[in-house]
C-alpha cells in the first residue's frame, strides 16, 4: 500500500473533504503561511481558493464562534488552531456553546464543528507553546476528543470528525509529523471511539495516546528483548474512549500502564486507571502505574526540557519496576 | 526628523540605547545562526526607537509590560544584558532562570514585569497594573507594549473600554509594523486603522513615526502626563516595520515580493541613523557616536561570554517555582 507522512495524511483529508463536500470550509491561522500549519495545509489554498480556506486575524475567539455558528446552520467547518495554547482564547464557543448546543435546545439543532487543535512543543519555546491540553476537553459532555498517533488515522479520524454530527476536538502532534505509515487512497474514515491493538504480548498492558504510542511501542520493543510481553493498545480517541478494549486486555494481563503526555493531575491517564480500577479491580495484580508529564509548565532551557519531557525510556522503567524485573 | 528641544543628555541615552538594542539583536541573530541559541528569538530590529523613545519618558518605577518580540523593551527600560542573553542562552543566570526563554522575560527590579507570546496577553495585564497603582495612589504610569496583530483579538478591546472607564493610567502603545507573522495588515482588517478604535471608547490616540524616537518619546510624555494626573488611558500607534523575519535572524523574503520592495524603503527610515543625523547637527562629532557603537557592542560581547560561560539549570530543579 502507499506511505504517506502523518502531516501528509492530514493534508490528505482536508483535500478530499474540500473536494467532496461543498459544507466543508476551513478558517483559522496560518493557512496561507509557507511554515505556519507545518505542511499539514500546503497548497490547499490555491487548489480550493481562499474562500473556503480562510487565513484569519489574529483573532481565536471569533473565528471559533464563527466557525460554530456556520456549522450550526449547516456547513461543516474546521478551525484551525496552530497550536493548542492559543485555541485557550477561545474556549468559550467550544465549551459553553458547542459542546452544549444539541442537548440545551433538545437536539433539535446541532454544531457537526472540528476544532483542530496542533500540539507543538520542545525547541525551548516554553510554557505557552507547549501545552497538551485533551483531559481540559475530554471533561466537558457533549465534545468528542481524538488524537490520532498513526498516518493513517490521523486522516480517517479527521474524516470521520467532520461527518460526525456533533462538535469533535481533534488533536494532531508536530512530533508525529514525519512519521510514515501506510494510508489508502480512498476517502475512509477510522470509528471514532475505537482503540487499536498495536502489539499484542501477555505480561503488561500499555494504553497510549498520540506521540506516546510511538514511545511505548520503542519501549515494547526493548522490553520484549528481555522477555516481558507488552499489549499496547493506541487509545486513538479519548472521548469516547474504548473501554472495552482497554478492560479486556488488562484483565488478560493483570497490569496497566497509561502514558499520556501531559500533564497528570485529572489527566487522561487518571481517568482510566479510574475506570478500571472500578471495572476490573479483581483481575489485577498489581497497581495501575501513570506515564506523564510531572505537573509543571514546560521549561525553556534544554537542561529542563531534558527533565521534563518523557520517552520511552521513562516507559521502560515503569514496566520495569511493576513487573520487579529492574535488575536481573 | 525635526529639530528637537530636548537636552543633549537625553539625545545620547536614546542613541545609546537604540544603538544596544541593535547591536544586542545581531548578535542574537548570529549566535542563532552559529546554532548556539535555539529558544525562537522574534528580533526588534529597525522598531528600536519605540521601546527607546516610550522608556525614556517613563520613570524606573513605572511598568512596563511586552510580548514575544520584547528583547527590545527590556534593555530599553534598563534590564541587564548579561543576565537577558543567559536567559535565552537556557542558562540559570537568565532572568527568568532559564525557564522562559527569548518568549519570556522580565526585569521587575526596573519595572518589566513580564512579557509573554501569547498575543495580547499582556494588554488587560498593564491595565491591571495601573488599577493598582490607582488603588495605591502611587502615581505609577503602566505600559503595555503589543503588535497590531494584538489589537485582533477581544483582550485589545476589551481593555481599552474598562481602562477608560475606570481612568486607568496605562499607555496602549501598539507597534505596527504592518505583519503579523505572515499576513500584511490589509489581509487582516479593511483599514489600516488601528488608532480609530480609540476614538471608540474615549481614549484619545495619536499615530506617530514609531522610527523616530523624538516624536514617540513627546507622545509618550504627553500621555504619561495625562495619566499620572488622573485623566486616564492613552493609545499610541507607532508605525514601524520589522526588518528581519517574523522569527530568526532571516530576512523573510517568503511572504511575498512586495515585503522587498518595502524593505528598502524601510531600510532607508532606520531610527538609529536618523537619530545620529540630530545629533550631528547638535554639533556631536561622528568619532562619539562611533565610540558609543564600540562601547555597546562590548557590552553585547560580554553578555555573550557571560551567557556561554554560565552553566545549565539543575534538572532537578525542574519542579521548582510552580506553586
Ligand atoms: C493568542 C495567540 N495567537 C496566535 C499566536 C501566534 N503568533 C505569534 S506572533 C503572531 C503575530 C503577532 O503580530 P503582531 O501582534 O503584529 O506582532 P509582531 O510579531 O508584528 O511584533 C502570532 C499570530 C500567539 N502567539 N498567540
Ligand atoms: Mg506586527
Amino acid at each position: 500500500m502507499r506511505t504517506l507522512t502523518y502531516v501528509q495524511a492530514i493534508r490528505e483529508a482536508h483535500a478530499q473533504l474540500l473536494a467532496r463536500d461543498p459544507r466543508v470550509f476551513v478558517i483559522g491561522q496560518g493557512l496561507w503561511s509557507p511554515w505556519y500549519a507545518g505542511g499539514s495545509m500546503q497548497g490547499l489554498e490555491t487548489e480550493f481558493g481562499r474562500d473556503r480556506l480562510l487565513d484569519s486575524p489574529v483573532s481565536e475567539n471569533a473565528t471559533t464562534g464563527l466557525a460554530i455558528g456556520a456549522a450550526i446552520s449547516g456547513m461543516h467547518p474546521i478551525v484551525f488552531h496552530p497550536r493548542m495554547d492559543f485555541m485557550l482564547l477561545a474556549v468559550d464557543p467550544v465549551v459553553n456553546q458547542a459542546a452544549n448546543w444539541s442537548y440545551i435546545f433538545g437536539g433539535r439543532t446541532k454544531a457537526p464543528v472540528v476544532i483542530r487543535a496542533v500540539v507543538n512543543r520542545g525547541g525551548e519555546q516554553g510554557a505557552q507553546h507547549a501545552q497538551a491540553l485533551q483531559a481540559m476537553f475530554m471533561h466537558v459532555p457533549g465534545l468528542k476528543v481524538v488524537m490520532p498517533a498513526t498516518p493513517h488515522d490521523a486522516k480517517g479520524l479527521l474524516i470521520a470528525a467532520v461527518n460526525d454530527g456533533g462538535p469533535v476536538l481533534y488533536i494532531d502532534d508536530r512530533w508525529l509529523y514525519n512519521e510514515a505509515g501506510e494510508v489508502p487512497e480512498d476517502f475512509y474514515s477510522v470509528p471514532i471511539g475505537e482503540a487499536a491493538r498495536r502489539r499484542s504480548g501477555r505480561d503488561l498492558t500499555i494504553v497510549a495516546t498520540s506521540v506516546m504510542v510511538k514511545e511505548c511501542l520503542r519501549a515494547a520493543e526493548s522490553l520484549a528483548e528481555r522477555g516481558i510481553e507488552c499489549e499496547v493498545i493506541d487509545l486513538r480517541s479519548i472521548k469516547p474512549w474504548d473501554e472495552r478494549c482497554v478492560i479486556e486486555s488488562a484483565s488478560k494481563t493483570g497490569r496497566l500502564l497509561v502514558a499520556d503526555a501531559a500533564w497528570r493531575t485529572c489527566g487522561v491517564a487518571a481517568e482510566i486507571a479510574a475506570t478500571v480500577a472500578e471495572k476490573a479491580f479483581c483481575r489485577l495484580r498489581g497497581p495501575i502505574v501513570r506515564v506523564t508529564l510531572p505537573d509543571a509548565p514546560a521549561p525553556s532551557s534544554r537542561s529542563l526540557e531534558q527533565a521534563y519531557f518523557i520517552d520511552a525510556t521513562y516507559v521502560i522503567s515503569a514496566a520495569e519496576s511493576m513487573l520487579g524485573a529492574r535488575e536481573e | 526628523m525635526p529639530d528637537s528641544a530636548l537636552p543633549i543628555f537625553l539625545l545620547k541615552r536614546m542613541y545609546r540605547t537604540m544603538v544596544l538594542i541593535r547591536r544586542f539583536e545581531e548578535q542574537v541573530a548570529d549566535r542563532v545562526t552559529a546554532g548556539e541559541i535555539k529558544t525562537p528569538c522574534h528580533l526588534y530590529i529597525g522598531q528600536e526607537a519605540i521601546a527607546t523613545g516610550a522608556c525614556l519618558a517613563l520613570e524606573r518605577e513605572d511598568y512596563v509590560w511586552g510580548g514575544h518580540r520584547s528583547h527590545g523593551h527590556y534593555l530599553a527600560k534598563g534590564g541587564d544584558p548579561n543576565t537577558l542573553m543567559a536567559e535565552i542562552y537556557g542558562k540559570a543566570a537568565g532572568c527568568a532562570g532559564g525557564r522562559g526563554g527569548s518568549m519570556h522575560i522580565c526585569a521587575p527590579e526596573v519595572g518589566l514585569l513580564g512579557t509573554v507570546p501569547l498575543v495580547a496577553a499582556t494588554i488587560p495585564l498593564a491595565a491591571g497594573a495601573a488599577l493598582a497603582s490607582k488603588m495605591r495612589r502611587d502615581r505609577r504610569v503602566s505600559v503595555a507594549f503589543f503588535g497590531d496583530g494584538a489589537t485582533e483579538e477581544g483582550h485589545f478591546h476589551e481593555t481599552i473600554n474598562l481602562a477608560a472607564l475606570y481612568r486607568l493610567p496605562v499607555l496602549f502603545v501598539c507597534e505596527n509594523n504592518l505583519y503579523a507573522s505572515h499576513m500584511h495588515i490589509l489581509e487582516r482588517r479593511i483599514a489600516d486603522n488601528i488608532a480609530e478604535a480609540g476614538a471608540a471608547h474615549g481614549v484619545p490616540a495619536t499615530v506617530v513615526d514609531g522610527n523616530d524616537v523624538l516624536v514617540v518619546y513627546e507622545a509618550t510624555r504627553a500621555a504619561t502626563e495625562r495619566a499620572r494626573q488622573g485623566l486616564g488611558p492613552s493609545l499610541i500607534e507607532c508605525s514601524t516595520y520589522r526588518w528581519r523575519g517574523h522569527v530568526g535572524p532571516s530576512w523573510d523574503m517568503d511572504v511575498g515580493l512586495k515585503r522587498k520592495d518595502e524593505l528598502q524603503e524601510w531600510l532607508a527610515r532606520d531610527p538609529i541613523a536618523r537619530l545620529a543625523e540630530v545629533l550631528i547637527g547638535r554639533g556631536v562629532g561622528r568619532e562619539e557616536l562611533e565610540n558609543v557603537d564600540r562601547e555597546c557592542l562590548a557590552v553585547v560581547e560580554a553578555a555573550v561570554k557571560f551567557a556561554q560561560d554560565s552553566p545549565y539549570p539543575d534538572p532537578g530543579e525542574v519542579l521548582a517555582h510552580v506553586l
